[in-house]
């Protein structure tokens, strides 16, 4: 059986089940509480039924857009539905599902006024069966004609992947088929070319290299199958009884499948790994038994599983996850093993927030995020401590919190089935942001040492380079403008179209910042466009339409740097004043005093708390900062 | 297990399966005296009996079972 091991047992749960209708306002966060249990077949279609009878419509609260799951197939799928609407209760999104009408996946695909097209899906899986696949294959077909067939199948899916990314234009999930058939051959099945098990394991293969080129994200049963069994997923007696091709007891993990890929297309998954160190990476205690008592490493059997995790937990950084220490120790005796224990394979710099003091793991958790800037809900804590997990669940519901044993050998191995980190596409991008996180490191380790900030500043050697919107950068302007929440004075939304009217207008600029310190490139990080207003009474204003920041390089003197710069650009069009405007939403109350602070003098405010700025340009003296300004080469 | 014990587990199944605590759990109760009880319910509730009692039904034996009391004499059969 497949079972959700890594989550954790609640207590009462049948009791709060049967009162989730009392919970009141509470009911949908009592919902997502009880979803994050270890749920059985039998304890997932219970909450589903639950929860949809106290609560059938979405509560008003909810933050997220509802999603909107068909789920076409060419066998009996109701059975699955449930616990994919669980697994979504687990998210906290909202999924309405879909099922067609047996067996007529291409039928719906193909019929614009069939019920499909008014459910009006946000996402479609393509769960086909193995048997309705291999259907008219048979061992006397020669290799030619199975060659055909399998050019046939794989472009009947492709036929279906377009009609539905076209028509819909939603995400597509392609349900790879399970290996459900009996071998005629055995080892060398490769061997006859007209083998139903060859044929779907090779249809397979050919929909996997497909789904690269048409933009689908793939539901790989087989490979799950691979590593569970086939029957943990296929139940042979339930298939000839109710046409069920993945087993019902299946369905809780199915679920969970299908929506962390639903949940990474939303940027639901999760982004850092937060690791206890104290017998989580390493064997023992490190204050008590020093470094040369640990155990890691080859030796012992328990030794070298430590390093496997710790080597685990490298690579997942190196494809973007972030790791963090979270460890109740003295900083330095919790240092000492990365310093010097020949056996780590965990590097110091390889941990972007390193915390290691008295306080209680909540409180330290927060910090790491607030130092890495991420959500809470983007963190997964590991820790071996029942008593440490209990308490972060409790007062940190939103961080995940892995069952694990005391065992590490099944560590790697539970991260991996918990999906956490489940991605649709790996992007430079994500390779580079542990190496970006490592630079940060890096610089607060000379904050630490520099005696003053204005040392520590001047030792960065930075270097603010800016270059105006061009087409090259178009797609991470738009990105950043429409991302960028927290350290955005208006938070007005830009489309490709509205930065190219922004390059094609004469009287505006749009500029792009770039920060690089001795540590590396920051990479794209402010954007500021600036529009003459020629018709006000004092002469032309400047108005700052946009400014923007990531929030990575607060406290490095890019505001006032950035000014000098607007200040120069606005002159340059001819503004006698700089305009500034800031309009507060639910997120950028950081900002609220900016224009202030850079020297600006209120002036007014309109009805929904926005407050106007002004700077003379007349008696403006650029601001000292430790960064130099240069312009890049355009395109 | 004595067939007291097997209906004391039965009832905590069809319990959590219909979100009922009612069903008046006996040899003679079939699927057509319990609202909702469907063949979606029927094969939860074997693959319940199966994973609580340690057991595996076979097809023929699953084909057998017109009421409670086929399933509790199975039940005491295999386990």
């Amino acid at each position: 059986m497949v079972a959700l091991y890594w989550l954790p047992e609640i207590a009462r749960w049948r009791e709060r089940l049967r009162a989730l209708g009392e919970a009141g306002d509470g009911v949908w966060d009592e919902a997502v509480a009880l979803a994050g249990a270890r749920l059985d077949a039998v304890a997932t279609n219970a909450l589903d039924t639950m929860r949809r009878r106290v609560l059938p419509e979405p509560p008003r609260t909810l933050s997220d857009k509802p999603v909107r799951l068909a789920v076409l197939g060419s066998s009996t799928l109701a059975h699955l539905l449930p616990a994919i609407r669980v697994a979504g209760l687990r998210r906290r999104l909202w999924v309405e599902t879909y099922e067609n009408d047996y067996g007529q996946y291409w039928q719906e695909l193909a019929d614009p006024g069939s019920a499909l097209y008014r459910f009006k899906p946000t996402a479609i899986l393509l769960a086909l069966d193995a048997r309705h696949l291999a259907a008219g294959i048979g061992a006397a077909a020669s290799a030619a004609e199975i060659e055909a067939a399998l050019d046939a199948a794989s472009e009947r899916i492709r036929a279906c992947w377009r009609l539905a990314r076209d028509n819909f234009a939603c995400a597509v999930i392609h349900q790879l088929a399970l290996p459900v058939h009996a071998p005629l051959v055995g080892g060398n099945e490769h061997r006859l070319a007209g083998s139903r098990a060859q044929f779907v394991a090779r249809l397979n293969a050919r929909l996997r290299a497909m789904a690269d080129t048409e933009g689908v994200d793939l539901l790989a049963l087989d490979a799950r199958a691979a590593r569970d069994g086939i029957a943990a997923w296929h139940n042979p007696e339930l298939w000839h009884r109710a046409k069920q091709d993945v087993s019902p007891a299946a369905a809780p993990m199915y679920g969970e499948l299908v929506m962390r890929l639903v949940g990474a297309h939303r940027g639901r998954s999760y982004k850092a790994l937060v690791l206890d160190l104290d017998n989580t990476i390493w064997g023992g205690v490190v204050g008590d038994d020093g470094v040369e008592g640990l155990v890691l490493g080859q030796g012992s059997a328990l030794g070298e599983a430590f390093v496997e995790f710790q080597d685990y937990a490298r690579e997942l950084s190196r494809r973007g996850v972030i790791l963090a220490a979270c460890s109740k120790n003295d900083e330095a005796n919790a240092l000492e093993p990365f310093d010097r224990h020949p056996e780590m394979v965990l590097r110091r710099g390889d941990i972007a927030s390193f915390v290691a003091n008295w306080a209680d793991k909540p409180s330290n958790i927060r910090a790491i995020a607030q130092e890495l800037n991420i959500g809470l809900d983007a963190l997964v804590f590991v820790d071996d401590n029942p008593f440490e997990r209990d308490l972060v669940r409790r007062e940190l519901p939103m961080v995940a919190v892995p069952e694990i044993s005391d065992d590490p050998t099944s560590y790697p191995q539970t991260l991996a089935d918990a999906g956490y980190f489940e991605a649709v596409a790996i992007t430079e991008e994500d390779r580079a942001r542990s190496g970006q996180y490592q630079s940060n490191r890096e610089r607060d380790a000379l904050k630490a040492s520099a005696t003053d900030l204005g040392s520590y500043l001047r030792g960065l050697e930075m270097r603010l380079t800016w270059r105006r919107f061009d087409r090259v950068g178009l797609s991470r302007i738009v990105q950043l403008i429409n991302k960028t929440n927290q350290f955005n004075l208006t938070t007005r939304r830009y489309s490709e179209g509205d930065v190219l009217a922004v390059m094609a207008d004469k009287d505006a600029f749009g500029v792009q910042l770039r920060l690089i310190d001795r540590f590396g490139d920051n990479g794209i990080i402010a954007i500021v466009i600036g529009r003459l207003d020629a018709d006000s009474d004092r002469g032309a204003d400047l108005v700052i339409d946009t400014w923007l920041m990531s929030c990575r390089v607060l406290g490095r003197q890019v505001e006032p740097t950035t000014l000098n710069l607007v200040a120069a650009l606005g002159a340059g069009l001819g503004a006698r004043r700089l305009v500034g405007e800031y309009i507060p939403t639910a997120k950028n109350g950081m900002v609220k005093n900016h224009y202030t602070k850079l020297g600006f003098t209120p002036c007014g405010e309109g009805p929904d708390g926005a407050t106007g700025h002004v700077l003379d340009l007349a008696g403006f003296r650029p601001r000292d900062t430790f960064v130099t300004v240069e312009e890049e080469e355009g395109e | 297990m004595t067939e007291p014990e097997i209906y004391a587990a039965l009832g905590g199944i069809f319990s959590d399966v219909f979100l009922r605590d009612d069903i008046p759990l006996g040899p003679e109760l079939s699927a057509m005296q319990v609202p909702d009880w469907d063949s979606f319910k029927q094969i939860e509730i074997i693959i319940a009996v199966e994973t609580r009692f340690g057991v595996k039904f076979r097809t023929r034996e699953m084909d057998g079972l017109n009421n409670v009391g086929d399933l509790v004499r199975l039940i005491a059969e295999k386990s």
